[in-house]
């Protein structure tokens, strides 16, 4: 069945973007990511404007992750302090990469500058997922405990002053490298037109050793709470939201949330981040070789005072 | 009784020489003026139908040419080009093409060189290939002969299907009738349209027709593209609300504990 896009201004089968939506979905479900570095690819594949796109993506992100973040509320498994704190330090983040977004349009580079932080972030993303979950499930294959004391639980910024008990997630430290990895998200997010769940969660893991109960939730209600916003932001200024695509990839979307939820629940936690890594790495690989190989045409068009 | 008709075969030929409008008369019409674009668009096909009137049958037969010119709204273009800098492909040159029609296309009864030799063809802009796309370059506007960006974005307008140009697609039903099916994708852009029909005979323009049509979006794909555009903070809230709402009725629809 064709419907025809009202802002994107081309028709699509609405059965395809439902199971794109779905597949989406359970992904970003299963990890607690947004899914945004996923779906707009798909939809610049199928023919979407890159600029309508992202930006229609925004609010399919806001919804898979808000009935995600439900979901992990009622297993308690939020942590309500670190993600309002991690907000903080996101909209003053967004606000900065906005501005480099807008200086970087001008100079007619963005392509490249968001092709490039795609291959730099998901490759280094992905490759240290990669091997950390490798390692893990090499440990746990080896008969020791599979979550061994994390080593370096005294890390010097975690000890830096105005500390803050994040009662959920166990742990108490400063707030400054809280908000710093707000910032970062929020800032890279603008940039890229991503939720930045695939980054926070590794950052939260890695670097301010929160548990895994605790991650996936607390990253689902930063991400919610960033791209509702973005909605409104993307809309009030290129107006390229298209709230028919947005609409139909957002009810398969937040079905495939539920399901991805619940098998999320039942993989141990070092295959998950080792099938996250492969998928980040599969993405920025995707990037890499739109920058390397030759393409099939030299040449490009663009509509003077349209998208990019 | 002889000498009159020849007296009326001789005005006829000064007339055919002096006026050829004269002699030929050109109507043509199209199936629609108006094409709606509503959710289940998928492109459509208009006919445009013209009969050529003759002030005396016997004269030209089978020698017509016909060439229609439709002409989608102009917009501005970049053109751009990659080159491999430091291993990746980045784009390097850029050309601005000034009010190129956004749609382009030029059907014929036969092939454009055996309707109109080159010279009247390149004086009457017929064919893509003699219409004009001028480039802004240092403040001025020209035509660039033999560029490669306007090479380009023949091809990629082509296809997209957005440009084209066919020698069969005007076909006679009679020696006088003829029709011509104008295919506009999905993808064509809304506004005004002009159709332009010129009919040649032995290489000559002897009459002319033009006609119009408009490409507009109504009813809810109206209301969508007003709303995103006129009071877009509230249509982005109202979004960002419905995003939430689609979310927490999965978690309830999907409530399993």
């Amino acid at each position: 069945m064709q419907i025809y896009l009202p802002i994107a201004d081309i028709p699509v089968n609405v059965f395809l973007l439902l199971a794109m939506g779905l597949a989406v979905g359970f992904i970003s479900g299963m990890f607690g990511i947004g899914g945004g570095f996923l779906m707009t690819p798909l939809l610049i594949f199928i023919g979407v404007q890159p600029a309508v796109a992202v930006a229609s993506v925004t609010p399919h992100v806001a919804a898979s992750s808000f009935s995600g973040a439900i979901t992990y509320w009622r297993r308690k498994a939020i942590d309500v302090t670190l993600a309002v704190t991690l907000l903080g330090g996101g909209i003053a983040g967004s606000a900065g990469g906005v501005a480099l977004f807008t200086w970087l349009r001008a100079l007619d580079q963005l392509d490249l500058v968001i092709g490039l932080s795609y291959v730099i972030l998901l490759g280094v993303v992905g490759v240290l997922m990669v091997g950390e979950g490798a390692r893990a499930i090499v440990r746990s294959r080896g008969g020791k405990p599979g979550e061994v004391r994390r080593p370096g639980s005294h890390v010097w910024f975690l000890g830096l002053p105005l500390k803050l008990r994040f009662k959920r997630s166990k742990i108490y430290a400063s707030a400054i490298p809280v908000l710093a990895i707000g910032f970062i998200i929020g800032f890279l997010g603008a940039i890229m037109g991503i939720g930045g769940g695939f980054l926070l969660v590794p950052m939260l893991i890695y670097l301010l050793r929160v548990p895994t109960a605790t991650v996936i939730g607390t990253s689902m209600v930063l991400t919610f709470l960033t791209m509702a916003s973005a909605t409104v932001l993307h809309a009030a200024t290129n107006r390229l939201v298209d709230a028919v695509l947005a609409l139909i990839l957002m009810v398969g979307g937040v079905v495939g949330a539920q399901f991805g939820a619940h098998a999320g629940q039942r993989i141990r936690a070092e295959w998950l981040r080792l099938f996250l890594g492969l998928l980040v790495l599969a993405v920025g690989l995707r990037f890499a070789s739109q920058l390397v190989l030759r393409p099939d045409d030299l040449y490009s068009i663009r509509v003077i005072g349209g998208p990019p | 009784m002889k000498g009159t008709l020849a007296m009326a075969f001789a005005v006829f030929a000064v007339l055919a020489g002096a006026g050829p409008a004269v002699a030929e008369r050109l109507v043509a019409s199209l199936s629609n003026h108006r094409v709606m674009i509503t959710s289940n668009y998928t492109g459509v096909e208009l006919v445009l139908f013209g009969v050529i009137e003759r002030e005396n049958s016997s004269s030209r037969h089978g020698d017509y040419g016909i060439v229609a010119t439709i002409t989608g709204p102009r917009k501005s273009l970049r053109v751009r080009q990659k080159q491999r800098l430091a291993g990746i492909w980045i784009n390097t040159a850029s050309r601005h093409f000034v009010d190129p029609p956004s749609y382009l296309a030029v059907l014929a009864s036969r092939p454009l060189d055996a309707i109109a030799g080159a010279e009247v063809r390149r004086r009457m802009h017929l064919g893509i290939a003699n219409t004009p796309l001028p480039e802004l370059i240092n403040n001025d506007i020209g035509e660039v002969s033999g560029d490669l960006f306007r090479a380009a974005l023949v091809r990629l307008m082509r296809e997209r299907g957005l440009y084209r140009e066919e020698s069969n697609a005007v076909t006679f039903l009679t020696p006088t009738l003829f029709r011509a099916a104008i295919d506009l994708p999905a993808q064509v852009p809304t506004g005004n349209y002009s159709v332009d029909v010129k009919l040649f005979a032995d290489g000559d323009l002897v009459a002319l027709s033009d006609s119009a049509f408009e490409i507009v979006k109504v009813g809810f794909e109206q209301f969508v593209v007003n709303a995103a555009r006129e009071s877009s903070l509230s249509y982005g809230v109202v979004t960002a609300m419905m995003a939430l709402l689609t979310g927490w009725i999965a978690s309830v629809a999907f409530r399993r504990d």
